[in-house]
């Protein structure tokens, strides 16, 4: 199987350039069409080992990120993201474009894979029980998540549930982390070995960065798993760590609520998410540091 | 590519199902130009229709049952918000009567399964816009468009109110009272329009237009369309509704002369004779006469041809991105005079150049 550390430099951006490299993420296959050097760059770094194919047959998704055209292009310029031609976002600047393509791949996915259910929330899994993690912005989700990624569990996504209504089984994505503002430090001291992109600041979001997700969690992206703990976090400056369940009731709305496609899926939504909630333990947790907070996951994990 | 991607995709939406690709690349070819012509619902409920979406491959199966799911739920959905417009209009004893796509699932056409559309249509007498309007408002809907220019421009010179929005539910209704713009060159009446409403045949209270003015609507819509993205999609409704309804075979005949009443001549020649040219449509005997007597023009056909392919870079021949910027300019002027549209146009540049949210105004200039 070719990965894309497997390809030289100049293969990579050749292949890139006529729109011909197909990245596997979990399920989804993506080709991309580039001629942004920081794409290339960030891709070999953030995507190394992931499976890739050259002159493939099909494809999901068909993406580009591109320069606009116009002063745009050469005065403070701006790049583009395209789903098959079309543009579902305004252009940033081109110091943002490796951001724009992580942002548009989930734009890829949240408005047509609705073979699934899709929720927002960090998923992580032990063997193959699964850990949700749904919050809102701010709520140190990301921060979390990068720090359960790097320390015994398997990263299967930081903000996409890929959930099979036919099964009950949680896909990975192995997709990079997305990181913003204080996070960023806070995973680097934690995780001095870990492969991050420069820090974008002014970005919609804030300051953001990339981490590469952990080579264990790219070589398992075919491994499925159940969820078998939802986690509502939250990080509060100077908090003890407390981790309270939840009430059997509260699970099933929390999974609702985070779901993008719930409405869509219907019925079959209904049935995923009570089974997801029947089988699952809810709990609210609230912590500042983040090294009780493994503690409380490894716990967890053993319960 | 091959060439003939379009009347592929044409084939697949009639059903016929021979027409799927023989291997992945096909595959990968047809999911693509599908999805940017919003057909990819069509084709799934085709193949789910024949019992044939097991067999497809599974890295495309999904993404036909992921497009058919979506049509699914907005079918249900734009039931739903029909109801409870009906409910709003209730108090005012005023009918939904229903437009476009909305309407061809409530008469329960089978082509509208795994159609997608997002909005809902309706028109009512234009004596009657203000009362409606008040009465969605009780009902949680408001304007959008808040801009004075906005406002303005719809009230004076379109054929509906500015789009209302639900605030809860974020969904949308256009009130039309007409189905051109007052400025447009062609005049349909939409009181006649509206006497031959009739009740449509699944949802029960709802109203729907009558067979020759549904299919009148529609081909006078994409006729006066500037944006070109579902011209193709829309070519295919036309050929499907004149399949359903031409089973009569007194029909060809009652849609031309329902054309000659309301002035809508041209546009249904124009679009008939597109249809044929771009998609392959086989038009009944009496409907090919009418259309052999004044064939459009060979310069608008050969502009139509190639503007009104899916808009999918598969689908690009030489002069697409022309044909594409002339249907737009074409839109434009046929809906609108040049004197008022270039007004129009130079208003709307200023404000977005200003950020204003309406010119100075002189006083004639009202």
């Amino acid at each position: 199987m070719q990965t894309i550390e497997s390809l030289a430099e100049p293969a990579v951006a050749d292949a890139l350039c006529r729109g011909t490299l197909e990245l596997r993420t979990g399920p989804f296959t993506t080709r991309i069409r580039s001629e942004d050097t920081l794409i290339v760059a960030e891709l070999r770094r953030l995507y190394a080992a992931h499976p890739v194919r050259l002159n493939p047959d099909f494809s999901d998704f068909h993406v580009e990120v591109r320069s606009v055209s116009g002063p745009r292009r050469w005065v403070r310029r701006q790049v583009t993201f395209l789903f098959d031609g079309r543009e579902p976002f305004k252009p940033l600047p081109a110091v943002q474009s490796f951001a724009l393509f992580e942002w548009g791949l989930n734009w890829c996915i949240a408005s047509s894979a609705h073979r699934w259910l899709l929720m927002h929330a960090a998923v992580l899994a032990r063997g193959d029980d699964a850990v949700v993690l749904p919050a809102p912005p701010g709520h140190g989700k990301s921060t979390l998540c990068a720090a359960l990624a790097f320390n015994g569990w398997r990263l299967l996504s930081d903000e996409l549930v890929v959930l099979d209504p036919e099964t009950g089984e949680v896909w990975p994505l192995a997709r990079p982390i997305n990181v913003k503002n204080q996070s960023i430090e806070i995973v680097r001291k934690l995780v001095p070995t870990a492969v991050m992109t420069q820090p974008v600041p002014d970005t919609l979001k804030g300051t953001v960065a990339h981490v590469a997700p952990p080579i264990d969690a790219v070589s398992a992206m075919g491994e499925r798993a159940r969820i078998r703990w939802v986690v509502l976090p939250q990080w509060q400056q100077g908090a003890a760590t407390t981790l309270e369940p939840m009430s059997p009731g509260e699970v099933f709305p929390a999974l609702i609520e985070n779901a993008f496609n719930y409405e869509v899926l219907g019925e079959d939504g209904f049935d995923a998410l009570s089974l997801a909630a029947r089988d699952a333990r809810g709990f609210h947790f609230r912590y500042s540091d983040l090294r009780e907070a493994l503690g409380v996951f490894e716990d967890l994990a053993r319960s | 590519m091959t060439p003939n991607i379009s009347i592929g995709l044409a084939q697949l939406v009639r059903g016929e199902l021979n027409a799927l690709p023989r291997d992945l690349d096909g595959w990968d070819r047809l999911i693509r130009v599908a999805r940017a012509a919003n057909l990819l619902g069509s084709i799934a409920a085709e193949c789910d229709r024949a019992g044939c979406l097991e067999s497809v491959p599974e890295k495309p199966r999904v993404h036909l049952l992921g497009a058919l799911r979506l049509a699914r739920r907005q079918a249900v959905a734009v039931r739903w918000e029909a109801e409870r417009i009906g409910e709003a209009l209730a108090p005012i004893e005023e009918r939904v009567v229903l437009l476009k796509g909305a309407a061809y699932v409530a008469d329960g056409l089978d082509f509208a399964a795994g159609r997608m559309f997002s909005d809902v249509d309706i028109l009512v007498p234009f004596e009657r816009v203000r009362v409606v309007e008040d009465a969605l408002m009780r009902f949680g809907w408001a304007t959008t468009h808040l801009s004075s220019y906005d406002q303005r421009y719809y009230r004076q010179w379109m054929h509906e109110i500015p789009p209302m929005q639900h605030l809860e539910r974020g969904t949308t209704v256009d009130v039309h009272h007409r189905i051109l713009p007052r400025t447009a060159r062609f005049d349909p009446d939409p009181a006649s329009m509206l006497e031959h409403a009739r009740p449509s045949r699944q949802w029960p209270g709802i109203w729907v237009l009558s067979r020759e003015d549904m299919l009148l609507h529609s081909a006078t819509h994409l006729y006066h369309e500037g944006e070109t993205d579902n011209a193709f999609r829309d070519l295919l409704d036309i050929e499907r509704l004149l399949g359903c309804f031409a089973e009569d075979p007194a029909f060809g005949a009652s849609l031309f002369a329902r054309a000659r009443d309301l002035q809508l001549l041209t546009p249904l020649t124009v679009v008939l004779t597109m249809a044929e040219a771009v998609i392959g449509t086989k038009v009944p005997p009496e409907v090919a006469r009418e259309l052999n007597a004044q064939p459009p023009s060979r310069s608008l056909q050969r502009m139509l041809n190639t503007g009104w392919q899916p808009s999918h870079t598969l689908c690009e021949k030489p002069g697409s991105a022309v044909c594409r910027w002339l249907v737009y300019a074409r839109a434009h002027l046929l809906r609108m005079p040049p004197h008022l549209l270039i007004l129009h146009l130079f208003r709307k540049a200023w404000m977005r150049f200003t950020d204003a949210d309406d010119m100075p105004r002189t006083e004639n200039s009202r």
